[in-house]
This record gives structure tokens, sequence and C-alpha cells, in this order.
């Protein structure tokens, strides 16, 4: 599984990471963790509000900081 | 109710006299501080409920390929109740202009998005009265519509960093959420907003308080009244280093013009704390050229002095 957390680098960013981390270790799955901060990535995946977070190529959700529990259900 | 509670507190538990300037000073923050985190809470819920129905992908896909005019009224509208945080401002930008919105159509998304902003609005609502918040949000809206019916016809896509264009933009998808997911998103949003600006109101209202007791009346008439003409320009300047604060700044300019300050002069500094920010103008850069950044900031300072003015005049 790959994990990419969407985000140009504010304070929202960094917290979602975070709390993915805890998710994952909370949920004993393995996974690869990626910040991606450049523009082109960003908009590749047509995401207009950061942070958002995408499993796998797909955009789960965009422009909120999701709670560990939150990003639990999603793994 | 309010207003009795803060008596109670003041001048039968602390025991100060009536009248007396800290009594009155302290009196005014109790009575002010409870009555705007009140107001914020209820109303930043509210507004997040309407908001999470209005995912920019959404407002993107209602402004693509509008013409002018009707563009930019609907943009600015649609400013209002689309979350917008200045960190998002580049992707945002680029997914706009790359869907096919114009780029002055753009531009009024980009203006009104900040300036009316529900902070700004429930702090001068509860500090002003609606009036004054209406007539903020209509000016407001009417700067927005113009300076980006201006950055239109001044036809400066050429000034858009050349990279935006050549983007390629997938399609996002617009996530729905249902009524619980709503009221989740809300409260949290709620929380986060309130935990980063409650040190700023607790501030302004304590210097509003001591402006309110402490400060002789009329003392700003002079410098701040309405027959100085520089005033309106120097306020607006005076806002842009101030920005995102408009919770702090609001409560301090309520007590200033208790002392003298006109309200076009008002309502013009407030515009400029949230529609004029030097760090949004940072991020901006990744996307516009130095000249179109200009023409933006100098199109919105002279629409916010006209607007200062044009109250100063008639209210």
């Amino acid at each position: 599984m790959k994990i990419e957390i969407l985000g140009t680098g504010c304070a929202k960013c960094k917290t979602l990471y975070e709390n993915t981390k805890k998710a994952l270790e909370a949920s004993g799955k393995s996974a690869e963790v990626v910040k991606v901060e450049d523009i082109p990535s960003i908009m590749k995946y047509g995401v207009m509000s950061t942070p958002a977070l995408v499993i796998d190529g797909q955009v789960k959700f965009s422009g909120k900081v999701a709670s560990v529990a939150e990003i639990s259900a999603m793994l | 109710m309010l207003k009795s509670f803060a008596d109670y507190i003041v001048f039968n538990l602390i025991g100060l006299i009536p009248g007396s300037r800290l009594g009155e000073a302290l009196n005014f923050f109790i009575y002010d501080t409870v009555k705007i985190f009140l107001l914020l809470s209820t109303i930043i819920f509210v507004v997040a409920v309407i908001r999470s129905s209005f995912p920019p992908e959404k407002t993107k896909r209602i402004l693509s390929h509008k013409r002018e005019y009707i563009g930019n009224v609907l943009a600015a509208l649609l400013g209002i109740v689309t979350p917008f945080c200045s960190c998002s401002a580049v992707p945002l930008f680029i997914g706009f202009v790359e869907s096919g919105v114009p780029l002055g159509v753009t531009f009024s998304f980009l203006i009104s998005s900040p300036m009316v902003n529900e902070v700004a609005l429930i702090m001068l609502w509860g500090l002003f009265g609606w009036k004054i918040a209406l007539i903020y949000i209509g000016s407001g809206l009417l700067v927005a519509i113009v300076a980006g019916i201006v950055i239109g016809k001044l036809k400066m896509e050429r000034y858009v960093q050349d990279y935006v264009w050549e983007m390629q933009v997938g399609n996002g998808e617009i996530t729905v959420m249902n009524f619980r997911q709503k009221l989740d998103y809300a409260r949290e949003y709620t929380f986060d907003l309130l935990k980063k600006i409650w040190p700023y109101v607790v501030i302004g209202v304590g210097l509003g308080a001591f402006i309110h007791g402490y400060v002789p009346q009329d003392f700003l008439v002079r410098w701040a009244g309405r027959d100085n003409p520089f005033a309106v320009p120097v306020a607006v300047a005076l806002g842009v280093p101030l920005y995102s604060n408009a919770a702090g700044v609001i409560p301090i300019v309520q007590a200033l013009m208790e002392k003298g300050m006109a309200i076009g002069t008002v309502l013009a500094f407030m515009m400029a704390v949230t529609a004029l920010s030097l760090p949004e103008a940072v991020i901006l850069k990744n996307v516009l050229k130095n000249r179109l950044l200009c023409v933006f900031f100098g199109i919105v300072a002279v629409a916010i002095i006209c607007v200062g003015y044009l109250f100063n005049a008639i209210l």
C-alpha cells in the first residue's frame, strides 16, 4: 500500500502526516507514507485544497485534517 | 443578560465601583469576550455546515467558461461559501485557470473569499451591529467584482507564470459528505478556528477595553475623523501587515471608532486587513509574475480606498 500526503508544507499538512503515521501504527499494517509537496504532482490528482490524502493513487479526501480514527477506517 | 452577567462579576464579585475607569474597562472586556465567543462558536459552526456543501471542485465547475460580469458576480458570491485558506491558494488558482475559469473571474473569487469571511462578519456584527456587517458584505462583494472585471479587461493572461498553462490537472472527484459527516467536519472546523484565533480575540478585546476606559473621548477625531483626507489611505496601508488577525483587530477598531475614527475609514481598514496580505502575496508569487501581482494589489487597494471615501461621505 502506498499513502501520499499532498500539501505545500503548511502546519495542517504536518498534522495530517502525523495522524496517518499513528493510524498505520495502530492498525499494524505496513505502508509507504510519502509527503508530496511539489505543485505539479499535487495538481495531477486534481486536488484544489490541501492537505489531501491519497491511498494507492486514489484521493480519499482533500481540504481537511482527518483524525486518526477516520484514517484508520480508510486503511 | 450578558450585560448583567458582566455587571455582576465586576461590580458585585470583584467589588469595583461602577463608573470607575478600571471597573468600566473590565466590564467592557468581560461583556465583549463572552459575547464574541458565543457568536463565534455558533456562527462558525453553521457556516462550516454550509461550506461543507461547497467544495472548491464544485465551485470550479460552476465558474468554468462563465462569461465576465455574470462570472465575476457568481465568483464573488461563491467566495463567501467556499472554504478557502491562503495555504491552498496555489492549487486553487491553477485548478480554476486550467479548467477554463477566466482570469478576471478567478480574481473576483480570490479577493472575495478571504475578505468576506465569517470571522470578520461575526466580529463586525457583534461589535458594530448588523447594518455595518451588511455594508461590509455589500462593499466587499463590490470590490471583488469590480477589481476582477478590471483585471479581466486588462488581458493579463501572459503575466501568469508560464508553467501554469502547461500543467496537467487531474479530474478531482467531489467528495460528497452525508449529514453526519458534515456535522463532524463543522465541529472540527469550529474547534480548529477557535483554537487559532482565541488569543487574538482576547488581546484585541483587552486593548479595546483599555482604549474604551482610558483614552479620552474624541481623541482621534483630528487624525482619523472624516475631515482628514489622508486617513483612508493610511488606514489601508496599516491594514496590510495585520493579515489574518481580523478577530483581534476589530475590537481595537471599534474602540477607535468610539474615539472619533470615521466609519468609512474603519471599513477600509478592515478590508485591507483581510484582503491584502503579504503572506498571500508571497504565495501567489508562485503563479503570478510581478506585474500581475502588483496590478492585483494596486487595483484592490484603490477599490478599498474608494469604498472608504464613499462611506465617509455618505454616512
